[in-house]
């Protein structure tokens, strides 16, 4: 069985790195990028040649429902994939950036107890051990916020781990009143139960559930700490939280729990239809008026959620496409816009728009993936943001959702309009920055990373072709419309 | 059910704390009473009136058992929180070499 070697090895490499690693960071970067890279490797061989059948890994032995079980389908193969794309593409773009902050090991030691964390979360099938890894998540998360030890680092870092505890305490509350509900804590046993008891109650359950993953996801209502936390934390890390955390801990979670464990009531997804618009139209409007790259994307990190959210929250065949592919295609060019503004802050010092300019000439490869990460989040035609975003509005079309599909269309219009700004001013400006004004040039190993997740924005298109995409995407599609395949594939697997 | 009631003012009043408390440390403490309740929360669904510790020897009549299981989850969640709070602690400490006060609403350097 691979299934808990998803959690193993990268927590076997963040305490070797710990001991093993001196004053310098050569073995923290080696150790991390080999662990990552063999995480990838398991996680596509999953992917590609287990894809139809569902794995159970009950640990130490004992059956369902007394173990602790680890639960591998489509879905989770899919988001493994996802996280330890960007994770991997983040530590080599890390390599030459941490060195310009602080050079330590511990960078390497925090950023693989994150993906431990949020593999953990992926891999779980057991609520409570899902809360665990959670945790795990967060706690390294706070602290690579403050990783490069400035006052509003440190503020950010302070907002975020205090609303993390607060949503802590709900989901906690949340899982103690499941398990007084089911008496037990699989979630297919919750399942299971929860089908044969009346629907209230898991209005009840999914109201905790929801206010607390959705302090993770950053829906609106819920979001204030995500543009403070996002837009101080080191480029690479940003890309991690924007890019997979909030996805794995927020989106994931609220699917998982909403469509395979709470059997998809209509409630839920009217509630997501409606924080999903409230995200895309509120985060878009506050991104248009900021001048900080980061916050700029930030701030458009929340309306991007917001696509994903209503793409659930339809709940037909083309709306989870269309959710599915704009989760991948929001980690690959969120994180390569987020590397873009880390490159132009290590050359030029400066995150403010209105300090840059023409970069073009100063920063080629910079200024040219920037634009083919913009030109995606916009939803420009050969770029995958074109076509989630395109599946998402024909589902709202098909659902005879007119007024929420007009929001959402007014909401990629101003999506469009906050990334004219950003490239307009930030790099094809009017003042033109020679390249004698670079105070320190941009390294192979970061130039490889945006160049590679450039190239995705464009390939990934190529998943949704017919014949390759039932391939690839059905599958992920099937776990979560097909409500009770969870239930069954699990308990059969025990 | 007086005592859940009275459990969940005590998570309330931690609610209360984080939201209307100025004082970093006021705040720290309020998310450790919102954590505490949510412990008392999983100890009380597994309290029954009467019952026995779940061992089994010889000799002796099982009888009604308190569930083991929430007393486990609630020693692995203090473990968590006790980390979570030093973590809280380290950063106002931290803030507080940066901003010399203890005072929310004085440390603002992030908005908008």
């Amino acid at each position: 069985m691979i299934l808990p070697f998803f959690v193993i090895i990268p927590l076997l490499a963040a305490f070797l790195i710990t001991l093993i690693s001196g004053k310098k960071d050569n073995w923290a970067i080696i150790l991390s990028i080999l662990a990552e890279l063999s995480v990838l490797v398991l996680a596509v061989f999953c992917y590609f040649f287990k894809l139809d059948d569902v794995f159970v890994y009950s640990m130490s032995g004992w059956k369902i429902p007394y173990t602790i079980c680890l639960v591998q389908d489509a879905l989770s193969c899919f988001m493994l994939i996802v996280i330890s794309t960007i994770a991997l593409m983040s530590l080599i773009f890390s390599v030459t950036y941490i060195r310009h902050l602080v050079t330590s090991w511990r960078y390497y030691a925090l950023f693989m107890l994150l993906v431990t964390g949020m593999n953990g979360v992926i891999v779980t099938g057991d609520l409570f051990n899902l809360f665990v890894f959670m945790e795990i998540a967060l706690f390294s998360a706070y602290a690579l916020v403050s990783y490069g030890r400035k006052a509003e680092e440190f503020e950010a870092a302070f907002k975020y781990a205090i609303m993390g505890s607060v949503s802590s305490s709900l989901i906690l509350v949340g899982i103690a009143i499941t398990y007084s509900y089911t008496s037990s804590l699989t979630m297919a046993t919750i399942a299971e139960t929860l089908k044969t008891k009346p629907v209230e109650v898991t209005y009840w359950l999914g109201g905790l559930f929801l206010a607390g993953f959705g302090l993770k996801a950053a829906m609106v209502p819920f979001h204030a700490w995500l543009p403070d936390a996002h837009s101080s934390a080191p480029a690479p890390i940003s890309s991690m939280l924007s890019g997979v955390l909030i996805k794995s801990l927020g989106v994931y979670t609220i699917v998982r729990l909403f469509f395979n464990v709470f059997g998809a009531p209509a409630l839920f997804g009217t509630l997501l239809l409606v924080f999903g618009t409230l995200s895309i139209i509120v985060a878009s409007f506050l991104a248009i008026g900021q001048w900080d790259i980061k916050r700029l994307l930030a701030y458009s990190s929340i309306s991007q959620i917001g696509f994903i959210l209503v793409g659930f929250g339809v709940g037909n065949f083309l709306g989870i496409l269309g959710a599915i592919f704009h989760l991948l295609s929001h980690a690959i060019f969120k994180s390569l816009l987020f590397y873009n503004t880390g490159a132009v802050e290590m050359a030029l010092g400066t995150r403010d728009m209105r300090q840059m300019g023409d970069l073009r000439k100063a920063l080629p490869v910079t200024s040219f993936t920037s634009m083919v990460g913009s030109l995606a989040i916009m939803g420009m035609p050969p770029f995958n943001g074109f076509f989630s975003k395109l599946f998402i509005i024909m589902a709202l079309i098909k659902a005879k959702l007119y007024f929420v599909a007009f929001l959402v269309v007014g909401g990629s219009i101003l999506t469009i309009a906050y990334f004219v700004k950003f490239q307009r001013y930030g790099f094809r400006g009017d003042r033109v920055i020679e390249k004698d004004m670079v105070k320190e040039p941009i390294s192979f190993g970061m130039k490889f990373s945006m160049g590679f997740l450039a190239v995705l924005c464009l390939l990934t298109s190529v998943m949704l072709i017919p014949g390759i995409r039932e391939a690839v995407i059905d599958p992920v599609i099937n776990v979560i419309a097909n409500k009770t395949g969870y239930i069954q594939s699990v308990l059969s697997g025990r | 059910m007086t005592v859940y009631v009275l459990c969940f003012a005590l998570f309330l009043v931690g609610v209360y704390g984080v939201l209307t408390k100025r004082d970093l440390i006021k705040i720290i403490l309020s998310t450790g009473i919102m954590g505490y309740s949510a412990n008392l929360f999983l100890i009380l669904f597994a309290y029954k009136k009467g019952a026995i510790y779940p061992i089994l020897s010889k000799g002796e009549e099982i009888k009604a058992m308190v569930d083991p299981l929430p007393q486990a989850l609630v020693l692995t969640s203090i473990v968590i929180e006790l980390g979570i709070t030093a973590m809280l602690v380290a950063l106002a400490i931290k803030l507080y070499e940066k901003y010399k006060t203890f005072d929310i609403t004085k440390i603002r350097r992030l908005s908008g």
